[in-house]
């Protein structure tokens, strides 16, 4: 698995894409700070981007790859290697190369900003690690969508189809049944809507270093258990792993019984 | 009539000739402290040595000046008031009182003044105490430096740090207070000022204001408290340079006003509170160079509120600027500076060219359903925020700044 | 070598395999036909692990394929479509193929044999078909296999290429190898192949030699035999 990380990794290294993506972050980070000067601003205006474009680039990107991979794939198979280890090697080398992207591309204009003497940086490092999940987490979905989809065309539309809803389309309907229901208690089941989209899951992680002064205004006592204690970082990152591990679960189940 | 000077001359005289220190330990001659008062003459000083005094109930009807050695331990064992002062010219410094018992019925303080003046009660350490300073119909007082740090759990069997009631012209400075019910009460007290005071980890409020007029606070730091300052039915306030943090939770404000007139709110900093200020029936207030830094809600307006002038303020990062629970809106924003401002400046003259609603429909939505606050800073959120800025339906839809600085206020 | 059993596949409602088996016991070249659609690359690709059979056995050197990836170290392999990550060059893929490989190979006679050295440094999406097909072949025949299994190799090819290819298929089978074959092209597999695999309808119709075959259709001719077979009635 480790050779076919590599070689992907090295594929995709060397692929123009990476390289723009690498550079639009790099970019972003450096107008975001020293244009603005401003630390506290940037990060919110990073959280706004991350929690929508890395979703979206980490989708495209996988369905992509895994379209346009799909000869070195074939050629693979007949090699002596275990299939798991090829689907495997090949999606780690993708949501690698874009984490380190994105890492890399955020990383450097914060540290040279003095990042590591601002007070700010634990929340930069949660934004990185909530990137870096989400990279994973979409491009395991976009995988699975792609080998459930011999038609380029159609998975291509089956993955944005799946970033517009959990991007934009779960909150609409989230917020739609939380204003139709709201004689009821809604603590518990908005939390639970909040888990079962990883774009939310994210949101909320990072809201609750952005924004706790405004979560704590609530009454609930589920949400004061949640967002007043460290159970709610604890509880989203285990999600977040789950949320993670699912996709790469099904990935490799289904790339076992597939035929090429 | 000719010989009046010389009588108070002589007064004044024998008043320091024969004032004298009596030192009091418990190898004294005098081994109390009561024992010391009632033995005193009128502008004796009370010279308390070091030591663990068991007392309660000191009467001090007679003006002295009880001073503390290596702060002194005066214990109340629980069993009520502590100190009373009913005489004008009464100072008390230097003393450590602990464990002032706690009744539901009466206000034991652990130093109370009662209609008197020109008291001065400084460098006091209160500690297990139910009400601390006290001071009830007394003008014309100062107190100073104190150090008050209760542990109080509940609001209905705890009592205020220093308390204020019918008491003018008083000066409250430099004073800590924590963990009581409020830091520092006011009641009918008028013309107090209240300077480079801490109080923090209150159960209720870290300075509270009932039915008084023209009293001034500076320079003071209010954090972690139930609410930071709430000011009520009270007239003419001036609230200048002070801090307010992290007063978090349900029912937490950095400041409450309700049914405030004509007050004046300058150079104080908001930071990190549930809400910033949270104003419910007050009127001509000006809001000037404050900073509202990453509250939840910098300025929550419920109910009527006419002709508040917002200036020159900066609003940082808050998750909402500003909330209104109607569409009515008589006040003015004008020049503040507002960090999710996106607008440009064509003719760099440091003032936006597009004006800026400071009221997001998502804060409406809230205050309607606040279980969709967990929906704060979504894609979609963001959209419908667009669109309504673009189109206000909802919102008070003459409530913008006009000329939104492009530079933080200075 | 090679032992298939009972063979099942279907692709949706489409039945490609039924009951198909196969028993390959010794070396020579043994050439896989039947019309379009009579499982051929469906039958390869099974026994590759790269088709996961519905039901059926299969072993290759006596071991089950069935949830195993390491017999696939016995198979050299040339794919049909000569389809190469693009943006590779030929040096980088022939290493790599090696380094997945981990075995002792021969790249640089084979390299030379079809004078690829020009191209080395090229990136497989500017070579033309034939030149692909040429590595594709260098990648197959670079290991030293019991098993080698050839999907149209003649694809592309120019007629010198193709006798180095008839020549290093023989040179394999002299080594004692097994080699599988599909081809289209019939004087080549009348020229190489041992024996002749005939499928049809998801069964092995014939398998036999190719005299077998003339003699059974009573053909002369070769391509005439194999066209022919479809319509006589078995007795296999």
């Amino acid at each position: 698995m480790l050779k076919i990380l590599k070689y992907s990794f090295y594929d995709l290294i060397r692929s123009r894409w990476s390289y723009v993506y690498f550079l639009f972050y790099l970019l972003l980070g450096f107008v975001l700070l020293f244009l603005n000067n401003d630390v506290s601003k940037a990060v919110i205006t990073l959280m706004n981007i991350i929690i929508v474009l890395v979703p979206l680039i980490g989708t495209i990107f996988g369905v992509m790859y895994y379209y346009n991979s799909k000869e070195f794939t074939e050629l693979l198979l007949a090699q002596p290697i275990k299939r798991s280890s090829i689907f495997l090697g090949q999606y780690l080398g993708v949501a690698g190369s874009l984490t380190l992207s994105l890492v890399l591309g955020l990383g450097i204009p914060f540290v040279l900003y003095g990042l590591f003497k601002s007070d700010a940086i634990f929340d930069f490092s949660l934004l990185l690690v909530t990137g870096a999940f989400l990279t994973m987490i979409f491009t395991a979905l976009s995988f699975n969508i792609a080998l459930s989809n011999e038609n380029r065309i159609k998975g291509f539309g089956y993955a944005v189809l799946l970033w517009l809803f959990l991007a934009v389309i779960y909150d609409g309907l989230f917020l739609m049944s939380l204003i139709v229901f709201k004689e009821y208690p809604l603590d518990s089941f908005s939390l639970a809507a909040t888990m079962f989209n990883p774009i939310d899951l994210s949101r909320t992680l990072i809201l609750l270093k952005l924004d706790i002064s405004a979560l704590l205004g609530y009454t609930g006592a589920v949400f004061k258990q949640f967002f007043g204690t460290n159970q709610g970082l604890i509880i989203s990152m285990l999600m977040l792993t789950l949320w993670t591990i699912l996709p790469i679960w099904r990935l490799v189940f289904k790339s076992k019984k597939k035929d090429f | 009539m000719r010989y009046l000077p010389t009588v108070f001359l002589l007064l004044f005289l024998k008043t320091f000739l024969w004032a004298k220190t009596t030192p009091i330990c418990s190898d004294c001659e005098v081994k109390s402290i009561l024992e010391g008062v009632q033995r005193a003459s009128d502008f004796d000083t009370l010279l308390i040595k070091n030591g663990t005094y068991k007392e309660f109930n000191i009467l001090i009807d007679k003006p002295l000046t009880l001073l503390g050695e290596n702060y002194p331990i005066i214990d109340g064992e629980d069993q009520g008031e502590i100190i009373r002062i009913v005489s004008d010219n009464v100072t008390i410094d230097g003393l450590f009182i602990i464990n002032v018992g706690t009744s539901y019925t009466t206000d034991y303080a652990a130093i109370r003044v009662v209609k008197s003046e020109n008291y001065l009660i400084q460098n006091v350490v209160l500690e297990k105490l139910f009400f601390g300073i006290y001071l009830e119909k007394s003008n014309n007082g100062k107190v100073y430096h104190n150090k008050i740090i209760g542990d109080a759990i509940d609001e209905y069997n705890s009592g205020n740090g220093i308390q204020l009631w019918y008491s003018h012209n008083v000066v409250v400075d430099r004073n800590i207070v924590q963990g009581v019910r409020d830091g520092i009460y006011l009641e009918f007290s008028d013309n107090v000022t209240i300077n480079n005071n801490t109080s923090a980890n209150n159960l209720r409020y870290g300075l509270h204001f009932m039915f008084s007029n023209d009293d001034v606070y500076t320079n003071n730091v209010f954090e972690n408290n139930g609410a930071g300052v709430a000011v009520m039915f009270s007239k003419r306030i001036k609230m200048i340079g002070n801090t307010f943090r992290k007063n978090w939770g349900t029912a937490a404000f950095g400041m409450l006003l309700k049914e405030i007139n004509d007050a004046e709110i300058s150079g104080n900093t908001f930071e990190e509170n549930t809400i910033g200020i949270n104003i419910e029936g007050s009127n001509r207030i000006e809001y000037t160079n404050n900073n509202f830094i990453k509250n939840g809600w910098a300025v929550k307006v419920l109910g009527a509120c006419y002709t508040n002038t917002f200036t020159k303020n900066n609003f940082l990062y808050n998750s909402f600027d500003i909330s209104y629970n109607s569409k009515l809106n008589d006040n003015v924003f004008d020049q503040n500076y507002w960090s999710d401002y996106t607008g440009y400046d064509l003719d760099k003259n440091g003032v936006g060219d597009v004006p800026y609603r400071p009221v997001k429909l998502f804060s409406y939505i809230v205050n309607k359903t606040p279980e969709t606050i967990v929906l704060l800073r979504s894609l979609f959120m963001d959209i419908i925020d667009f669109s309504e800025k673009v189109s206000p339906v909802f919102t008070p839809d003459k409530l913008l700044d006009a000329n939104p600085l492009m530079k933080k206020a200075l | 070598m090679i032992q298939v059993e009972d063979l099942y596949k279907k692709f949706g409602k489409n039945e490609v395999l039924k009951g198909l088996d196969l028993n390959i016991d010794k070396g020579g070249i043994f050439a896989v036909l039947g019309p379009n659609g009579s499982g051929k690359t469906t039958l390869i690709k099974s026994i590759l692990g790269m088709v996961v059979p519905n039901k059926g056995s299969i072993a290759v050197s006596g071991i089950s394929i069935k949830k195993n990836w390491k017999y696939r170290h016995e198979i050299d392999y040339l794919p049909q479509i000569a389809n190469f990550p693009g943006n590779l060059k030929v040096k980088e893929l022939i290493r790599m193929i090696k380094d997945l490989r981990q075995m002792p190979s021969e790249e640089e006679r084979l390299i030379e044999l079809f004078q690829l050295e020009p191209f080395l440094n090229k990136k497989l999406a500017t070579l033309s078909g034939g030149t692909k097909q040429k590595v594709n072949i260098v990648l197959a025949f670079m290991f030293d296999c019991p098993l080698l299994i050839l999907d149209e190799p003649t694809t592309g090819l120019d007629p010198a290429s193709l006798i180095h290819l008839k020549a290093l298929i023989q040179q394999e089978k002299n080594r004692g190898k097994t080699i599988l074959i599909t081809s289209h092209i019939m004087h080549f597999v009348a020229e190489v192949a041992d024996e002749i695999i005939y499928l049809l309808e998801g069964k092995i119709y014939f398998k036999g030699t190719i005299e077998q075959l003339k003699t059974k259709t009573n053909q002369t001719d070769f391509e005439h035999a194999i066209s022919a077979i479809a319509s006589t009635p078995t007795d296999a």
